[in-house]
């Protein structure tokens, strides 16, 4: 959308709320649902990518080097990488705390 | 030439359906209404309305397809009755919000319980917030003639809303009454194909029925009751241009006698015809009595009405609904909303009528109408209830 959502008065509704800009969903950032982070460590990883089978929301990236990374602008936080880890890389944070506290 | 003929009022109304050239009828059979989309399936299947009659397993479904078909662009007609609107009602807001214009008939039952197939206003009451345009007919012509106007109004682009005619179960829908047809070139002239804004077509797609987050509801609500609101010009200039076409003039307000009437009561569907035969009764005798009919519901034409009802002292409102706890039946509280910005506003007294197919007589009316003469105060009572 040409604007922020906060920005959008009811005139620039389209009638009946249609969307006519396709695949615009990868804008949305759903990572603003989330209450708690996933917290990766890379020395535990087996880099088996199960956790990149099971994320419901494809926000989990794998890198070059076959280890992964989380994109917190679609994350949720809901957790089921780290109930799927094999190894216990990943653990989930409080929103707030900061990395390794 | 228009033809007059003697017809069953719900023959009439499918018959408007198939010279309205409609694409898509998804219906599921339920009494009173059953007679409507009975003869229309019977029209699609003898090859003279080109259409899809999708015979679905329930209303909830029937408003599903006509939303779907609609949002693909079809002419959309469906058809119910009490328990139907009832399970219907979800996709009924839907259809609305979407500003899909699908035409529907409720031919109006009460609704369970004490089960019932006969007739009151419980049912489109349930909805009166659903955001459809919602008109109540008189008689069989009116029910015929609207299809078409229905079709009209919802299709404009200024309006683009789903549009309900109301009419009264058993009373109109298995009465033959003389209905006047129009030719099949007067209803192209007055209603054109339909010509959506968008449509669910892959050349261009759009999404439609997408959700919609605290961020953006409101403003989808405020663009959604500003359309409606501003709909009102359209419906009265579809009833003008059909008027001119057919001579056939109708009004958001129909007044009778109400010159110099001092009591005004106020109707809504084929009680209008009772009432007047007790106006004139009591006219004859000198009473300063006139009628006010409510043919346009939603959006309530609230300076037609006020000006309808100018210099009354008493209005007597007919309600066919309860609503339980509430200040009177829901076109009571409606008409009392509509007069209290006025100063020097008249009394209103509300009876609650007709009931579950309950008759309602002439004389009933002219007692009403003296009862709520004598008895000061603004009140409502469910009137002709065995003690």
């Amino acid at each position: 959308m040409a604007k922020p959502e906060n920005e959008i008065t009811w005139k620039d509704l389209n009638v009946g709320f249609v969307v006519d800009e396709p695949g615009n969903a990868s804008v949305y950032r759903t990572g603003d649902w989330r209450s708690q982070r996933p917290l990766y460590n890379r020395e535990r990883c087996i880099r088996c990518g199960t956790c990149y089978i099971y994320c419901p929301d494809m926000a989990i990236k794998i890198l070059e080097d076959g280890y992964i990374e989380h994109d917190l602008y679609y994350c949720k936080g809901c957790g089921i990488c780290v109930q799927e880890c094999p190894t216990g890389a990943i653990t989930m944070v409080e929103e707030e705390e900061k990395d390794g506290d | 030439m228009a033809t007059r003929v003697g017809m069953e009022v719900s023959i009439a109304a499918a018959e408007a359906v198939k010279q309205a050239n409609a694409d898509v009828i998804a219906a599921y059979p339920i009494t009173p209404q059953t007679h409507i989309v009975e003869h229309l399936s019977e029209l699609v299947n003898n090859g003279e309305l080109d259409a899809e009659f999708v015979p679905v397993e329930s209303e909830h479904s029937a408003m599903s397809v006509c939303v779907g078909s609609s949002a693909a662009g079809a002419r959309a007609f469906t058809c119910t009755s009490s328990q139907g609107l009832a399970l219907m009602s979800e996709i009924v807001y839907a259809a609305a919000s979407l500003r899909l214009p699908i035409l529907m008939i409720l031919a109006n039952r009460s609704l369970n319980s004490p089960l019932s197939i006969w007739n009151d206003h419980s049912d489109v009451m349930s909805i009166r917030d659903c955001g459809w345009i919602q008109v109540f007919a008189e008689n069989g012509q009116e029910v015929y003639d609207h299809v078409f106007i229905g079709f009209r109004v919802a299709e404009d682009r200024n309006v683009l809303n789903p549009f309900m005619i109301n009419i009264d179960g058993f009373i109109l829908t298995h009465v033959i009454e003389p209905v006047e047809l129009l030719e099949q070139e007067v209803v192209d002239r007055y209603l054109p194909p339909y010509q959506p804004l968008y449509r669910l077509h892959p050349d261009s797609p759009v999404s439609i029925g997408c959700f919609g987050p605290p961020v953006l509801f409101t403003e989808a609500k405020k663009a959604q009751n500003e359309a409606f609101c501003k709909t009102m010009p359209y419906i009265i200039k579809a009833w003008q241009e059909f008027g001119d076409l057919t001579g056939r003039y109708y009004h958001p307000i129909e007044t009778y006698r109400t010159e110099e009437a001092q009591t005004i009561l106020i109707t809504q569907g084929s009680l209008g015809e009772t009432a007047s035969i007790a106006i004139d009764m009591m006219r004859e005798k000198g009473e300063p009595v006139g009628l006010v009919k409510i043919r346009l519901w939603r959006p309530f034409p609230f300076e037609e009405f006020r000006k309808a009802v100018r210099g009354a002292e008493l209005v007597v409102v007919m309600d066919r609904a309860v609503s339980y706890g509430g200040p009177g039946g829901p076109l009571a509280g409606e008409i009392r909303s509509a007069l209290y910005p006025q100063e020097d506003h008249p009394r209103v007294v509300n009876f609650i009528i007709g009931l579950g197919g309950r008759d309602v007589s002439p004389e009933d009316f002219v007692q009403m109408a003296q009862r709520a003469k004598a008895t000061p105060g603004q009140w409502y009572e469910i009137y002709g209830v065995r003690e």
